[in-house]
């Protein structure tokens, strides 16, 4: 037990100093410089505290305690379990990093005055941290409303932009249907009981059908906040508008927490998963994943291309917990823990590598003014920190080997092999052809992050102004490489983190997987059966690249000349003639076509000045939101019609609403 | 890790980096003989890369180190990758530090390097080449991944000198599934190798090229490095292609030199073959246009999936 | 043992094979190619179980499919001209991803089933069920009547297979009479196709749908 630990007292302590800062802030709240050089580096210092104490916590029991708050006769309970520990370690991690970036990204004249700024993001943070300490349904609740508050104010920081406010808009509104989602599925967890603690919630016996309700409701509830399809309609509205640390904190950590709750709620409350949610949460899951992928090829907006990017891997998380359901639902329970390891290393690696890419994107929007990728180019030149930073990000989210996206991989494939092991007709066949539609994903991530660094950092400047670009200032570079070098470690040392997370996995599945290896190694099953070292393949590479490069400087020379680029005999060639974002997506527009609600707008022979545009909707927009919205809209002009303006009538609908309950009553 | 581990290991590294572009002359000779062309000297891919290694290196002005930096790189993926699939013997130490979802990853690091190599001097042939290079790599590495899940499947492991041995284990017993693992392996062998009938190796027609489009603005040594690269790239694909569907030969645990070289001598043979076979294939198909491209490898990953399937049903679901 | 289950997945593979194929020439060399194994695979279960009236059944095939009704068709394509007609086939992929769904489908369908059968049953019986619902997708798919005749004596290949394999081979009786129904449904339709051509200038079926009373 930890109790007495200072662990504990850290975990406790950290989302108050949070909060204690962000009301410092209202002290001088026009004061720049008092926020950005002391309260956004303090913070990152809060943070940093946190992930040190999660760390410790991780691994070490569990810990409970009742604050005495609230409302009378119900106290808010905390608990830090090695659940909650493992997603605090990455909200203190992420949070650190992305508050020290912060201190240098802010910028006076935009939006919300500062000192306000820097109390909605620490609130921000201090709630994501209540979320995940809560141990009682209100607790819960109440800090899940702040985070979206906060976060809701954050967004629409540039409130004076009519499409921010729009997207605030969406947002807020599919949060609160979550939220109505998650209140529900409390409300069916009591069982009875009418207690609303975790504890009595877990003492609670549902039946299969009512512990399936609650599980749809927190599916929903928690897949509003993750970005499930079809509940993803706010991400690629609500990044963009966002600040740039804001969309990073928001991607990175408050999606995490979403599944945080789904994890909880599936796995500890309701006590044993069954199958049929795994392979519904499978389907999703996999599904979202291909969805986000698809429509991130074919962004052409530098932060609605990562939104989407972050919809592909919240459904790879899902996925793996998917699966880990599916065999902890068949008693698999040590594949369970394979599957289930591999999804929340995801977690951590997508907090990691998605708040770093969002960070460079605020970064290049502040020295470009330019978020349409069409307008970018060869900023590695002007930009070199911001360049290669995001090279490690863009090759890490791309799953590549030696880094930690494709650690990640590598174990939900391993979990996908065994899953014929299944005793399941029809699923143990369906469930390995979902491996193929996993890989098809990553693949296709590969491509989006090749047009995503290429159009942005690579070849010519398209335009003139980008020469103006300066790199980031020390604050930001900072962050960036700490990110950078996090994605490294993680790759290379996977087995650390993933021998912490055993008790993470014993907490929720019952099993854990010893054969981790020791440093650097990664093995599953049996000793023969799969084996990885990240660390020695790293070696290998670089010992080849090095090893060739001194050889041919050895044996020949080094000599380099610098010529004008080969025109292929057509010298007026200039930057736009570059691939643009729309050209790099159009293949995948050509293969996917069914799946997009395309506009095409082409010109004619005739035109003076010919222009094509090519609009790229999404068919869910149309499908799911639409109607909703015209139904909700006929309701309430039908409603509307009760409306007369005459303080007389409203007096007689409360009458005859009085007369009508007594009569029933009678 | 014994002695013989490490012979093994080394020869299979030199042997890859030797042996690979003899491999190219190989079947551009094949080739040229079926097309009743006078066919260039079988050495003459060592003699380019000697030129190559000797001239002066000319880069585009708006190259930046990434571009420098990714023929090395490209060249270290595939050489770590020439030490991971057993050519001659399958006693390979590395073998165990990455296995066969790690090569798929090796592939595509490379991939994506070249991508990014071919987008940083800002040319419209280089994106070109970039954005139809990543388009077959995202169709082909599913399709690829997909045929090692086959075997995998069948030796219930995915290290791959384990796998190998599991499959010489076996005998030569037909497995349903490697017929169509077989096949979809081929179809992914010709389009990442940018043979025909996706890419033509023989051609530098701007609009008809993938991989000739992307190293257009390489030279020298750099230049040398890439060809390099790609004709290891081949022979990594033949030699796996070898190891899952041809395992004769092949050298196992704690043998000498001898068997080593008896492994050789059946690599030779084989590659001889393949390489006649590929150039014949090449001579008798003509090329897709880019668009139909994704149908050709849906097809190959459609066959490595129903393979997977067959694999199951024959294996009454459980592995 | 080993022989039957890899010619059943060649039998598969031919299946896809000819959903994939967009020449008609070249679809009724599949065809020709898959008769060919079908006759080499009863051949196979006639050997491993000992029933001679097998072999009968695979000399039957082997006439009937692999010789005769692709001679016929490939008279019937060189007399309409056809040689060098294609299907105008859209999203190949499309139609191939639901062939692969019901593959899954038929594999599932054949588990419980194979409980009842015998040894060569259990997973033999699944591809059969998919080479007849494949061959269904492929005349669904098809605009062009030849390529709809080949679809349809493709779906007997499947029956003939899972009868050979689920029930080791039908009456002789029976048999013969199948494979005269079949030789006389193709005439006849070649026939018809001479008709159709004469009435329509082409072979495109989707002209048969003028004849529709309104």
């Amino acid at each position: 037990m930890i109790c007495s630990d200072w662990a504990w007292v850290g975990v406790q302590v950290a989302p108050l100093a949070w909060l204690l800062l962000g009301l410092l802030g209202l002290l001088r709240v026009n004061s720049l410089r008092f926020v950005a050089h002391g309260l956004f580096p303090a913070g990152a210092v809060v943070g940093v505290i946190l992930a040190v104490c999660a760390w410790r916590a991780l691994g070490a029991g569990s810990c409970a305690t009742v604050l005495p708050l609230g409302l009378p006769d119900l106290p808010m309970h905390l608990r830090l379990d090695a659940l909650s520990a493992f997603f605090l370690l990455l909200l203190g991690s992420v949070a650190a990093a992305v508050s020290i970036f912060s201190a240098g990204y802010f910028r006076t004249g935009e939006g919300t005055a500062p000192g306000l700024l820097s109390l909605q993001y620490h609130l921000f943070l201090a709630a994501m941290a209540w979320v995940l300490l809560a141990d009682d349904a209100y607790a819960f609740m109440v800090a899940w409303e702040v985070m979206a508050l906060a976060s809701f104010f954050l967004v629409t920081s540039q409130h004076r932009v009519p499409e921010v406010r729009r997207a605030g808009f969406l947002y807020l509104l599919l949060a609160h249907l979550g939220a109505i989602g998650l209140l529900l599925c409390f409300g069916v967890m009591q069982g009875g009981s009418w207690q609303f603690t975790f504890d009595a919630m877990r003492a609670a016996h549902l039946t299969p059908g009512w512990a399936s309700v609650a599980f749809g409701l927190a599916l929903f509830g928690f897949g509003a906040k993750a970005g499930l399809v079809p509940l993803h309609a706010w991400l690629p509205e609500a990044h963009p508008a966002a600040p740039s640390p804001v969309s990073a904190l928001m991607s990175g950590v408050m999606l995490k927490t979403a599944v945080y709750g789904l994890l909880r709620v599936s796995f500890d409350l309701l006590g044993a998963p069954t199958w049929e949610w795994g392979a519904v949460l499978l389907a999703i899951g996999l599904f979202s994943a291909l969805f986000g992928v698809m429509f991130a090829a074919v962004q052409t907006d530098m932060k609605r291309l990562l939104a989407y990017s972050s919809i592909e891997n919240i459904g790879v998380i899902c996925a793996g917990i998917g699966l880990a359901m599916l065999f902890q639902g068949t008693g698999l329970h040590a594949f369970a823990a394979l599957a289930l390891a591999a999804a929340l290393f995801h977690c951590l690696n997508h907090a990691l590598f998605k708040s770093l890419l969002f960070l460079a994107t605020g970064s290049v929007l502040h020295a470009t003014h330019q978020r349409s990728l069409g307008k970018l180019g060869g900023l590695i030149r002007r930009m070199p920190w911001v360049a290669w930073t995001t090279l490690v990000a863009s090759l890490a989210i791309a799953g590549l080997p030696p880094l930690n996206g494709f650690v990640s991989e590598w174990l939900l494939l391993q979990a996908f092999l065994v899953s014929p092991a299944l005793p399941l007709p029809f699923v143990n066949m369906l469930v390995p052809v979902g491996a193929a539609l996993l890989v098809l994903a990553s693949a296709l991530a590969g491509y989006v992050m090749v047009k995503f660094y290429g159009v942005i950092f690579l070849g010519r400047m398209r335009e003139p102004q980008l020469e103006q670009a300066h790199d980031a200032g020390y604050f930001e570079r900072f962050a960036l490489v700490a990110l950078a070098l996090a994605c490294v470690g993680l790759g290379l040392l996977p087995s650390v983190l993933l021998g912490r997370l055993n008790a993470t996995l014993g907490l929720l599945v019952g099993s854990t997987t010893t054969a981790w290896g020791e440093l650097g190694w990664l093995r599953v099953g049996a000793a023969s059966h799969a084996s990885f070292s990240p660390l020695l393949f790293a070696i290998g590479i670089v010992a080849v690249m090095l090893g060739s490069f001194l050889a041919i400087r050895r044996v020949y020379h080094g000599r380099v000349a610098r010529g004008p680029v080969w025109d292929c005999g057509y010298p007026w060639q200039d930057a736009r003639m570059q691939d643009t974002a729309e050209g790099f997506g159009q293949p995948i527009r050509q293969i996917f076509e069914p799946l997009f609600r395309m506009q095409r707008h082409l010109p004619s022979p005739f035109d003076a000045a010919p222009r094509y545009q090519v609009t790229v909707e999404d068919r869910f927009w149309y499908l799911c939101y639409q109607p909703v919205v015209r139904w909700v809209d006929t309701v309430a002009r039908t409603v509307g019609r009760l409306q007369q303006g005459r303080i007389a009538i409203y007096l007689l609908y409360g009458f005859v609403t009085l007369v009508t309950l007594l009569v029933l009553v009678l | 890790m014994t002695l013989s581990a490490l012979l093994t290991q080394a020869a299979a590294v030199v042997t890859a980096a030797a042996l690979a572009p003899l491999l190219v002359g190989w079947v551009n000779q094949c080739r040229a003989w079926l097309q009743n062309r006078t066919a260039p000297p079988l050495l003459l891919p060592y003699r380019t890369l000697r030129k190559l290694l000797h001239k002066d290196a000319v880069l585009a002005e708006s190259a930046s180190p990434l571009f420098r930096a990714v023929p090395y790189v490209v060249f270290g993926c595939m050489l770590v990758a020439a030490g991971i699939i057993p050519s001659l013997g399958t006693d390979l130490p590395a073998g165990r530090a990455a296995d066969a979802i790690a090569l798929v990853g090796l592939f595509a690091t490379a991939r994506m390097f070249m991508a990014l190599g071919a987008m940083d001097v800002g040319t419209a042939f280089g994106s070109l080449g970039a954005r139809r290079e990543m388009l077959i790599g995202f169709l082909a590495e599913p399709a690829l991944l997909m045929v090692l899940f086959n075997v995998a499947l069948i030796s219930g492991s995915t290290a791959m000198p384990v796998i190998v041995d599991r499959l010489v284990a076996q005998g030569f017993a037909v497995n349903p599934s490697l017929a169509f693992a077989a096949l979809a392996f081929v179809m992914v062998l010709l389009a990442e190798n940018a043979r025909l009938p996706i890419d033509n190796p023989a051609t530098h027609l701007e609009l008809t090229m993938i991989h000739e489009a992307m190293v257009l603005e390489y030279s020298a040594r750099h230049l040398a490095l890439i060809e390099w690269a790609a004709a290891l790239k081949l022979f990594n694909y033949a030699c796996l292609g070898f190891a899952f569907f041809l395992p004769l030969g092949l050298a196992s645990e704690d043998t000498g030199p001898t068997a080593l070289l008896l492994g050789a001598t059946w690599l030779a043979a084989k590659l001889l073959l393949a390489g006649a076979g590929l150039a014949l294939f090449e001579t008798l198909s003509a090329k897709l246009r880019v668009f139909r491209a994704p149908e050709f490898l849906a097809m190959a990953f459609m066959l490595a999936v129903l393979g997977l399937l067959t694999r199951l049903l024959f294996s009454g679901g459980v592995a | 043992m080993q022989l039957v289950e890899l010619l059943a997945s060649l039998l598969l593979l031919l299946s896809f094979a000819m959903l994939a194929q967009r020449r008609i020439a070249s679809l009724v060399n599949l065809f020709a190619l898959q008769g060919a194994v079908l006759a080499a695979s009863t051949v196979a279960v006639a050997a491993s179980a000992g029933l001679h009236h097998l072999y009968y059944s695979a000399a039957l095939t082997l006439a009937l499919k692999v010789l005769l009704l692709p001679y016929f068709l490939r008279r019937l394509i060189a007399r309409l001209d056809l040689q060098w007609d294609t299907e105008t086939l859209a999203r190949i992929p499309m139609q191939m991803l639901a062939g692969l769904g019901l593959v899954i489908f038929a594999f599932g369908l054949a588990q419980p089933i194979s409980r009842f059968g015998h040894e060569i049953t259990r997973e033999t019986l699944g591809i059969a069920i998919a080479m007849v619902l494949l061959s269904l997708l492929m005349m669904i798919g098809r605009r062009k009547a030849v390529s709809q005749v080949v679809g349809f004596l493709a779906l007997e290949n499947g029956m003939v297979f899972a009868a050979t394999t689920a029930t080791q081979g039908m009456p002789m009786v029976v048999e013969f009479g199948i494979a005269l129904d079949v030789l006389v449904g193709a005439v006849i339709l070649g026939v018809f196709f001479f008709q159709i051509r004469e009435q329509f200038d082409s072979l495109e079926l989707r002209h048969l749908e003028t004849l529709k009373e309104d």
